[in-house]
């Protein structure tokens, strides 16, 4: 029973094989059990996933037919859920409840989508290893001892350790790809403007994007159905519909060119990932594609740019944090005092370190120097990848240099830190889809996994492939929990 | 491109943030360490480049100017930290 | 030594549209606390704003009107500092990209035109609304106001004097109210209006030490602040004092100026493009549809009045100050063709009842046939200027049709000459005194006449037929 797919568990229960009401109770019987030690959620939405779960039996007897009836998610703490806690991980927010759904929530629950719970996330979704969460860190399902990624490090390791069918996380320089790797789960950053990013609790306005984190890609195609398409309330969003993405993966596949930036396979990957990468790009030729080595000169300058693009967004958005309104408050002696006290007790240290350094790029006599250099040199990488996908179909790069590292292994140096998203930055500065898919393990039992990259809306191609790869890998994807 | 203490102390104060004395130190190695590392950019020639701000290059995106129902003001005050009637209630702004 | 004073002008227009610039709340004014609120407006996690097409229309419509460069493409920015009132500590408006920049206000001061020059126009949304309280040391914040549209209006340092400047907020007024943008009030706050004030040696080509000003709420405290405030400048370069460079608030109870006190912070706003929203792209098409769609402006139309109408300036001024009555004088004209006559009606009769109530004419009931009728009457000699006079008020209350009020009241004039003709031989006869006076010369004499002659019918006689008929009889 363990490990289904959620497009398994559709099947089951559609079939009437188990009710909502069981599939919900499974879940929360092993979240029970073993969320206590990997901590993957911050809130548990008990007696309301009981409450949708019946509502949604109701409707499978009814003959009812939606895309996710029945179907108990994880959502990042990032993502608003009407009259649920959103704590972004910090505690700022430790006590607000949002009285709006995000889109994409609003989107789930119309497909008949059942919410289980919020998952833990590095605070305002700013680190790569969930350790800046403000309540806790959550643990990597294949070695509690080391972390599950981050900054979507709950949803990720939720859905490795089955505690939910599937789930939400948000991606800005690599929070979904990256704990995908970590955990040995399928993670997926649409295309910019896919999905919409109204009720996602806003990091960097221009590089967030929310996608899916699931065991198979068919299910995150699924998902990605549901919950993408324009929106009218973010006018970022790409206003055309979107395929079928389910109907696309059934349709065979054409020989494609797989383009391996030389300036990703260089020093800096760990040699036990470039292992089992290689090992993968040999699968990739024996379904019939071709390997050819492409170029993205800028690709260096990509981690610098972003941690100047990045955080001077995030000190915007993050200003609206000030006590008044919501939120964490602080006593003070006046006006000014009250917003040092709330802003300073409520944000963590690397919270904290982002919005003064994006608050310095934006200051007066740097702004030149720093964001708009950085976003010349933005240019320059988009400018990078459409010529590389001039000699190529997909761009396949790793999600991250090391496999899963341990808790406190990288938490004195934030630059070794930010040196954790060198491969998916690039992605999200240029807005292209890029998918995260397991492909092995290391010696000692990590996942690692394969970044697949397309040009801009090319999302249906990308998946596609990344099925087809699973298909002739089929790995066993359970961590050794129980 | 190291950065001094009083301008850490500036940029603190533009961002309504306050340091201990030893956070203060530690901030300011921490950003000049980060600072150096995107010094890196300037290595790139971007003349003539035009910045970009928007991956996907939209314009002209609008909403028709309709009213649409406003949130119950109980929506609005429920998270508030201190209320009166409906206003939001702060801290009054001193003049040192 | 003789100074001038050098003034510049921000002026921010609140837009009438329906709905707010970034979402869908009421953009009305009068509700209660935080009952015009939403996610967006409050600035809460996750929200995001979306553009409001009106409000590129809107200031479309200004920057045609005053001659401004529209830029083909526009960006909002994001102006950061943090403040109760201001949700998101950030107020999304226009910086390096604005809607258009330069264009021209044309004043007239003491005869004289002058063009004042503009630097920019650009969007903007409104900050909320802050409440101090009396007793604790507390304020109380409503976002109803939050997101409301404005347009900021700058302008060159071309003003000269506190008559100029009021001068120019009189006629921007003016042009916002006819583009029906703005309702142009500095009371309520729908237009409100910050100046940049300098002196200088006169001649000199060189700017002294500016000044802000901020919290005038009338063109009277404009005019007053700038005139204390030129008087003070001048007063300490006299002396040898340097002006500081400063903001200044105006004080109504004394009528003058003075320093906000504490430390004045020299603001970064660390403006940068709002990543939650994307360019404004404004081609020829859209801009020949808003320009199809303007009105006459004020000066265009005055011009036109004077040429077409033969009033002269002093006329086509005060009727061409408001759209609505100078369309309600084309259709009184329409139905009655004799403007001057109109225009002396409404200049007089109708303008007494509008400032008494404060109000357009649109708002009332009052329509060109009833101003058309009642000239008619008079000039049909059924009543006379006088009776038309009277009755007015009520027609402008009521509504009521003149006509059917002078058979009612019995006000028309005795204009049957052969009765007059009567009574004039009538009252000749009983002051043969008078006559002997008229016949010695004194012409004068005939007003005595009249008047007997209107006591005798009760003030129904015609007047102008009764002096008819009353010089025929005395040159008989």
């Amino acid at each position: 029973m363990e490990h289904r797919s959620l497009l398994e568990w559709r099947e089951s229960l559609r079939r009437r094989e188990i009710s909502a009401r069981e599939l919900v109770e499974y879940y929360l019987e092993r979240i029970r059990r073993l969320d206590p030690k990997i901590k993957a959620y911050l809130t548990v939405c008990e007696e309301e996933a009981r409450r949708q779960a019946q509502e949604a039996d109701r409707r499978l007897s009814a003959g009812e037919d939606l895309p996710l009836l029945g179907v108990p998610l994880a959502i990042k703490d990032n993502i608003c859920t009407r009259g649920v806690r959103t704590t972004c991980a910090s505690r700022i927010l430790e006590n607000f409840v949002p009285p709006y759904d995000a889109t994409v929530i609003e989107r789930l629950k119309a497909a008949g989508a059942i919410l289980l719970g919020k998952t833990n996330l590095d605070e305002f979704a700013m680190g790569s290893s969930t350790e800046n969460s403000a309540f806790f860190p959550t643990r990597n399902p294949w070695d509690t001892e080391r972390v599950p990624g981050g900054s979507s490090g709950g949803s990720a390791a939720a859905v490795a350790a089955d505690l939910c069918a599937g789930a939400l996380g948000s991606d800005t320089g690599g929070s979904i790809r990256q704990p995908a790797s970590f955990c040995g789960v399928v993670g997926f950053k649409p295309t910019y403007g896919r999905v919409s990013r109204y009720g996602l609790v806003a990091f960097a306005s221009s590089l967030d994007q929310i996608g899916p984190l699931t065991r198979t890609v068919a299910d995150t195609a699924l998902l990605l159905q549901v919950i993408g398409g324009p929106d009218e309330r973010d006018t970022t969003s790409w206003p055309e519909p979107q395929p079928d993405y389910l109907a696309e993966l059934e349709k065979p596949l054409s020989p494609l060119r797989l383009g391996i930036p030389k300036e990703a396979f260089g020093e800096g990957l760990s040699s036990e990932v470039r292992r089992v990468l290689e090992e993968a790009l040999r699968e990739a030729e024996k379904l019939g594609h071709e390997i050819r080595e492409v170029s993205l000169p800028h690709l260096e300058y990509a981690l610098p740019a972003y941690y100047i693009i990045a955080p001077a967004e995030a000190s915007s958005n993050l200003a609206r944090y000030d006590g008044v309104k919501y939120g964490f408050r602080a006593q003070g002696r006046d006006l000014i005092d009250m917003y040092k006290k709330t802003r300073s007790r409520g944000f963590g240290a690397e919270v904290k370190r982002r919005i003064m350094l994006g608050t310095y790029a934006l200051s007066a006599g740097y702004y030149e120097a720093f964001y708009r250099k950085a976003s010349q040199v933005r240019t320059l990488i988009i400018r990078d990848f459409e010529e590389a996908f001039r000699q190529a179909d997909l761009i396949l790069m790793p999600a991250s240099p090391t496999p899963a590292f341990r808790l406190g292994e990288k938490t004195d140096d934030p630059l070794k830190m930010y040196l954790s998203d060198i491969y998916t930055i690039p992605v999200n500065m240029a807005g292209l889809p890029g998918l995260s898919l397991p492909v092995g393990f290391t010696e000692n039992r990590l996942p690692v996994n394969l970044q697949i990259i397309g040009p801009q809306l090319a999302d249906a191609l990308v998946l596609a492939f990344g099925r087809a790869l699973e298909a002739a890998l089929a790995l066993d994807l359970k961590p050794p929990l129980e | 491109m190291a950065i001094s203490k009083e301008e850490v102390q500036h940029v603190a104060h533009l961002a309504r943030l306050e340091f201990s004395e030893e956070d203060l130190e530690r901030f300011t190695r921490e950003l000049s360490g980060i600072l150096e590392y995107m010094a890196k950019l300037s290595e790139v020639d971007t003349s003539g480049v035009e910045p970009t701000y928007n991956a996907l290059r939209l314009e002209n995106r609008f909403r028709e100017d309709q009213v649409q129902a406003s949130f119950p003001p109980e929506e609005i005050l429920s998270n508030a930290p201190e209320r009166e009637g409906s206003s939001f209630v702060v801290p009054r702004v001193i003049r040192s | 030594m003789e100074f001038e004073a050098v003034i510049g002008l921000e002026v921010h227009t609140q837009l009438l549209t329906e709905s707010k610039i970034f979402c869908g709340c009421s953009a009305r004014f009068g509700a209660e606390p935080n009952h015009h609120a939403c996610p967006v407006c409050t600035g809460m996690p996750g929200s995001l704003p979306v553009l409001n097409r009106r409000v590129v229309d809107f200031a479309l419509r200004l920057a045609l009107a005053v001659g401004a460069r529209i830029n083909p493409v526009c960006v909002f920015a994001r102006k950061h500092y943090f403040y109760p009132d201001l949700p998101k500590n950030y107020q999304i408006s226009q910086y390096e990209a604005p809607l258009a920049e330069g264009g021209a206000i044309e004043i007239e001061v003491d005869g004289k035109r002058k063009k004042i020059g503009l630097v920019r126009i650009h969007m903007e949304e409104d900050a909320g609304k802050l409440v101090h309280d009396e007793a604790r040391p507390v304020s109380y914040v409503d976002f109803n106001r939050t997101g409301v549209p404005l347009l900021e209006i700058v302008s060159q340092p071309d003003i000269r004097s506190p008559e100029e400047a009021v001068a120019y907020l009189k006629k921007l007024r003016t042009i916002v109210r006819y583009l029906g943008i703005c309702d142009g009030n500095m009371e309520e706050g729908s237009l409100r209006c910050d100046a940049n004030v300098s002196v200088r040696p006169k001649g000199s080509e060189e700017f002294g030490v500016k000044v802000e000003l901020k919290n005038m709420n009338s063109f009277r405290h404009v005019e007053r602040a700038l005139r204390y405030e030129i008087k003070r400048q001048i007063g300490l370069l006299l002396e040898g004092k340097p002006v500081v460079q400063e903001t200044r608030l105006f004080d109504e109870a004394t009528g003058t100026t003075h320093s906000m006190r504490g430390k004045e912070e020299a603001h970064d706003y660390r403006y940068f493009p709002d990543p939650d929203l994307v360019p404004v792209r404004i081609d020829e098409a859209w801009i020949e549809r808003v320009r199809a769609e303007l009105p006459e402006l004020p000066d265009v139309k005055r011009e036109r009045f004077m040429r077409e109408y033969g009033l002269p300036a002093y006329d086509a001024e005060i009727l061409t100050a408001s759209r609505p009555l100078a369309e309600f004088f084309e259709e009184c004209v329409k139905l009655f063709p004799q403007p001057k006559k109109v225009s002396n009606w409404l200049m007089t009769e109708v303008l007494r009842e509008l400032n008494r109530e404060g109000k357009e004419i649109d708002e009332t009931g009052l329509k060109p046939e009833h101003v058309a009728e009642l000239l008619k009457l008079v000039d049909e000699g059924v009543i006379s200027i006088t009776a038309a006079k009277k009755i007015f008020p009520e027609v402008y209350a009521t509504g009521a049709d003149p006509r059917k009020l002078v058979e009612e009241r019995g006000l028309r004039q005795e204009s049957d000459e052969a009765a007059l003709e009567a009574v004039c031989r009538e009252v000749l006869s009983e002051n043969p005194a008078e006559v002997e006076k008229y016949k010695a010369g004194k012409k004068g004499v005939i007003g005595f006449f009249v008047g007997q002659v209107m006591r005798k019918t009760r003030g129904k006689a015609n007047p102008k037929l009764v002096n008819q008929i009353l010089t025929r009889l005395l040159e008989e």
